[in-house]
């Protein structure tokens, strides 16, 4: 579904959950083979409105749309480790921007979506100064909070948002002059600017900056004795997040018959894109891409034919999402790669914590039988691997367990 | 040579508890200084004392002749105060160069920290800083797969490459085999004179071997500060460790023949979480 722009994040999640040694060597040799993919689904897009009806075409808009904001928030939730509950209030923020700016003064193609971007972009900038002071659920509630006051903002400024009713009468896009009056060019004109967004976020995850990031999610304590100030690049991220946000919000409302309403900046929009985020694979950024559309298609693609129970079968993939797929849609693609086995110059790492808990009956761990100690639940993993590893003597003062028992030789003197 | 670090009366309470109480401490610009004494003496806080992570209740502290009593951690790393964590905290799922790259990345060549531009330097930097600590083979290998030695010298490339004027090593040498502490001794006598180190080690052996000037701390306060012979002579340092433990004559005129014979404090841990039996074993011998 989504342009897969990150071949090599399949790669780093393998690692990441597998706590298998995957050679970056062996990862820049797969990624012709995930680069041909993302051009093939790229390809593949382009061409849907030649083939495809107009109503299913402005639905795979919305699903790219969503795709977005749902990638925008893996930025914020798989990369940076701040899981938001108020994401959506930078969509509605921007889609609110474009639509006022397309209404009130130009819909000359780039222009509302700059906006959208701008001013989506300062209010998490505003609001993530705030928000990444805080962490786990205090980061939560902040973020919901923020959500639920730009809707509230949204419903009663009614003179400018047009209230509950929504922001109606958005104009076509204009294209060199020429509103985008055809399902399929506004399809191409979303399908581009997704595109850019999606690599915009890709080359960042990348990038020094995205390891940066991954650091602080990993252990902020150490990226702060490395001399990162985790503060920084966590609003460096909660902006970037929020001004891609706003690019999907800008995309929604340039949509034909756009109609804007609170409900798009709201708690169910944005719980709707963590949602996308869980089922995908968060970290992933593809899998997020995947996710948001499994959401839109049950939602409002088969939605109607299920008697408005849509949302209840999304409670149901979630469920079996969370419990069955331990990374998400991503996630498969991962255990596919472990089953053809970690290369053999790499020693296998002992199982961590999470695998503990829910073994993978189809891919045995050959590490299960050789590691020396059991796991025991209080210790972090990197000792207990340690150990699994090194047999050496145990040096004092460390609080492990001492574990001479395993090389009696060593302490006869 | 001029102090690098200069510690006054720099103290630390928790409640009616003084961690650390009044230490001044002077570590000369190249040096290789070493805290050591027994545990709760303190060693540990003030180190974080030392490194930002904690702040002080009372005293100064001066690096490098300005005084960064009030700065962060962060603030503290980009002035080269560089640490080596007593737990290793490397990022297990990355590899070993992407380890050193992160900091690497801090360190050099800020400018490019938003696009995925090939980074040459931060590369060759991560590549000389694995061969330095013998880690060059290892480096495309994920840190889950590296033994515990090998995470050790991985720590301390990752510390070498925030380019420290100041290096802090806590208990760099724990949990490794005779063999790997004595590279680990190796690898640190050989860095260049530029870098000053202060350790906190419990294996006496590393120390010596290490330490031009070694700290004694005891409950908080600072009990002697002199070289290896001063220390391993003085009757008050050997009170203090006796009087942590059961055990008999600590810095004897011989070295320990083994590790089983170390400090008193791995016999106190071994006694609790060793097998009954070899635990008998080991401190009988």
């Amino acid at each position: 579904m989504s342009v897969d722009p990150a071949p090599s994040t399949v790669d780093e999640t393998a690692a990441r959950t597998s706590g298998t040694a995957t050679p970056t060597g062996s990862a820049r040799r797969r990624v012709p083979l995930a680069g041909l993919i993302a051009l093939a689904v790229l390809i593949l897009l382009a061409a849907v409105p030649l083939f495809v009806a107009p109503f299913q075409t402005s639905m795979l808009a919305r699903m790219l749309i969503f795709a977005l904001l749902a990638v925008s928030l893996d930025l914020l939730v798989g990369i940076t480790g701040l899981p938001s509950l108020g994401h959506a209030a930078y969509f509605g923020i921007g889609a609110y921007t474009a639509g006022l700016v397309a209404k009130y003064w130009t819909a000359a193609a780039p222009i509302p979506l700059i906006a959208a971007v701008v001013v989506a972009a300062f209010a998490a900038v505003a609001t993530g100064w705030l928000a990444v002071r805080s962490h786990g659920v205090f980061f939560l509630m902040l973020t919901l909070a923020i959500g639920e006051l730009i809707q509230q903002l949204a419903e009663s400024w009614s003179g400018v948002t047009g209230g509950d009713n929504g922001l109606s009468g958005i104009p076509a896009v204009e294209v060199a002059g020429e509103p985008l009056s055809l399902v399929g060019y506004v399809y191409w004109y979303v399908l581009f600017f997704a595109v850019l967004g999606f690599t915009v976020i890709w080359a960042v995850s990348r990038s020094p900056f995205g390891a940066a990031l991954r650091g602080i999610r990993d252990n902020e304590p150490r990226m702060r004795s490395l001399g990162y100030s985790p503060f920084r690049y966590k609003l460096a991220g909660f902006t970037l997040a929020g001004a891609i946000a706003g690019l999907a919000g800008g995309l929604f409302a340039s949509q034909q018959f756009a109609l804007v309403t609170p409900a798009d900046l709201g708690f169910t929009t944005s719980a709707l894109a963590l949602l996308a985020v869980a089922v995908g694979g968060a970290g992933s950024l593809w899998g997020p891409a995947i996710g948001a559309a499994v959401v839109v298609l049950i939602r409002d693609v088969y939605g109607p034919d299920l008697d408005g129970h849509g949302t209840l079968v999304l409670g149901i993939v979630f469920i079996v999402a969370v419990y069955s797929l331990r990374n998400g849609l991503a996630g498969l693609t991962t255990t596919r790669f472990r089953r053809r086995g970690p290369p053999a110059d790499a020693a296998p790492a002992p199982p961590r914590d999470n695998e503990a808990t829910t073994p993978d009956p189809t891919t045995p761990d050959p590490t299960q039988a050789t590691s020396a100690v059991p796991p025991t639940g209080g210790l972090p993993a990197n000792r207990q691997e340690g150990h699994g590893v090194d047999q050496g003597s145990k040096g004092p003062g460390t609080d492990d367990p001492p574990r001479h028992a395993d090389d009696p030789g060593e302490r006869r003197s | 040579m001029s102090a690098l670090l200069e510690l006054r009366g720099v103290g630390r309470s928790f409640g009616a508890l003084k961690a650390v109480d009044g230490v001044d401490l002077d570590v000369e610009s190249g040096a290789r200084h070493a805290l050591i004494g027994p545990n709760g003496a303190g060693k540990s806080t003030l180190f974080r004392l030392i490194s930002g992570e904690m702040a002080v209740t009372a005293g100064t502290v001066t690096l490098s002749g300005d005084e960064v009593t009030k700065l962060s951690q962060v603030r503290r790393a980009r002035r080269g105060l560089a640490q080596t964590m007593q737990h290793s905290s490397l990022f297990l799922t990355q590899t070993a160069a992407q380890n050193v790259a992160l900091a690497a990345q801090r360190h050099r060549g800020s400018a490019r920290w938003l696009l995925p531009r090939r980074q040459r330097d931060v590369d060759s930097r991560v590549t000389e800083l694995l061969a330095a600590v013998g880690l060059l083979e290892r480096g495309e290998v994920a840190v889950s797969a590296l033994s515990h030695g090998e995470r050790r010298q991985l720590e301390i490339a990752v510390a070498l490459a925030c380019e420290p004027r100041l290096l802090l090593m806590d208990e760099p040498a724990a949990g490794m085999s005779p063999a790997e502490s004595g590279r680990l001794t190796e690898l640190v006598l050989a860095l260049p004179r530029e870098i000053t180190v202060v350790i906190v080690e419990h294996d006496l052996d590393v120390v010596f071997a290490l330490a031009e000037r070694v700290t004694v701390l005891h409950l908080g306060q600072v009990l002697l500060t002199g070289s290896p012979d001063e220390v391993r002579e003085s009757v008050a340092v050997q009170e203090a460790y006796l009087g942590s433990s059961n055990r008999g004559e600590l810095f004897g005129p011989t070295s320990r023949p083994d590790p089983s014979e170390g400090h008193p404090v791995s016999n106190l841990l071994a006694e609790g979480a060793l097998h009954s039996d070899e635990a008998d074993g080991g401190t009988r011998s």
